[in-house]
């Protein structure tokens, strides 16, 4: 029925109205931006984070279809807490970083799921292993900034990630989340 | 002379006691096993292991302590000297509050070193303390210290059982291993 329609078209017009031109960025700025990623082992809660991160981000909250985003992830740079796991899960089983020392996502699909929600599929790569993803992502301005925050599961496994002994998942658990919080200046 | 049922502990005074028991041996044996493993899925499983078993200990030790103030344990054999009865009662007191504060102890460690306590990997247990791992690094310490300390006091508590049994061949281990025959 149009009449029970019309307001909700309204409300998303003004809402379109209300973030175009606004929520655009296309410069990230590493030092306050962030990766973190969290697990479990035997049941526990465990997190970790990365230190440097590069990312590009081209998005504009009037046309999410053509944003684009590419984040290099420096595996060196892992932080989980404890200066000896630090060290360990820079080793083979792990991220094995002498040998891919970064991860990277690629994105060029990006699209609104709901008023100021969207999700970008690419693809991840860690250890040479890309797989695809679909991130959802919010969008929202702090002063003049914008930020781009979100979060997705993955599977270690898939990636190699603790592989030989430790692809036991009921010590390390298969699915890993990882956040995301990107700032960058809002572009007019 | 005293009734077999007046000098007995209760049955449920018993199983609790030697369930401990095995449970602190299972403990310390992990406890010494984990610590020099390299980081490995073992490693990750023993920690839990040995943390879920500190937990069932101080849990355990809890309902014993209730146990008591309901069933009051039996009084000591009559002849004993006062000095053995009193000496008796006060190791027993320090194992109470070892019982409890070891794991404490641990737990405090291990919020401390910034790894939460889940127990049994299902029941999370609130952090006592703030991530510090110099902090961490003294509970440490402060584990191994009170350990060692147990371990002392178990072996006069043993040692003592021990003596009475054979040298004395009184009641007193009897009444805590009702299949011991006591010969008088």
């Amino acid at each position: 029925m149009i009449p029970a329609r019309l307001p909700a078209s309204l409300l998303l017009f003004l809402a379109c109205i209300a973030t175009a031109h606004a929520q655009r960025v296309t410069a990230v700025d590493p030092a306050r931006s962030e990766v973190r990623f969290a697990g479990r082992q035997m049941g526990v809660p465990a997190e970790g984070r990365f230190n440097r991160i590069k990312a590009q981000v081209e998005f504009d909250a009037a046309k999410p279809a053509s944003g684009r985003a590419s984040v290099e992830i420096d595996l060196n740079s892992v932080d989980v807490g404890a200066a000896d796991v630090n060290t360990e899960v820079k080793r083979r089983p792990w991220f094995n970083v002498n040998a891919f020392p970064a991860a990277t996502f690629v994105s060029s699909s990006m699209r609104q799921t709901a008023p100021g929600r969207y999700e970008a599929q690419g693809k991840l790569t860690i250890k040479g292993q890309a797989r695809d993803v679909v991130a959802p992502f919010t969008v929202r301005e702090e002063g003049k900034d914008v930020v781009i925050e979100g979060a997705f599961t993955l599977l270690r496994l898939q990636f190699g990630v603790g592989d030989g002994p430790w692809a036991d998942t009921d010590t390390v658990a298969n699915e890993v989340q990882v956040r995301f919080k990107l700032v960058g200046p809002a572009a007019k | 002379m005293a009734s077999s049922q007046s000098i007995a502990y209760s049955p449920i005074a018993i199983v609790l006691h030697w369930l401990v028991a095995l449970l602190i041996v299972a403990a310390a044996a992990l406890g010494l096993y984990m610590v020099d493993l390299e980081f490995s899925p073992l490693k990750l499983k023993t920690y839990a292991w040995h943390k879920w078993l500190g937990v069932t200990v101080f849990l355990l030790t809890a309902l014993r302590l209730t146990w008591r103030l309901l069933r009051p344990v039996p009084a000591p054999l009559a002849g004993m000297p006062a000095w053995q009865a009193r000496a008796a009662a006060l190791v027993h007191a320090a194992l109470y509050v070892l019982l409890f504060v070891i794991p404490l102890s641990g737990w405090l460690m291990s919020s401390a070193l910034g790894v939460p306590v889940v127990y049994l990997g299902v029941v999370p247990l609130p952090d006592l303390v703030a991530k510090n791992e110099a902090l961490g690094d003294q509970l440490k310490l402060v584990h191994g210290v009170l350990n060692s300390t147990l371990l002392a006091l178990v072996c006069i508590h043993v040692l003592a059982a021990l003596k009475h049994h054979f040298i004395d061949r009184d009641a007193v281990l009897a009444r805590m291993l009702p299949f011991l025959r006591y010969r008088s």
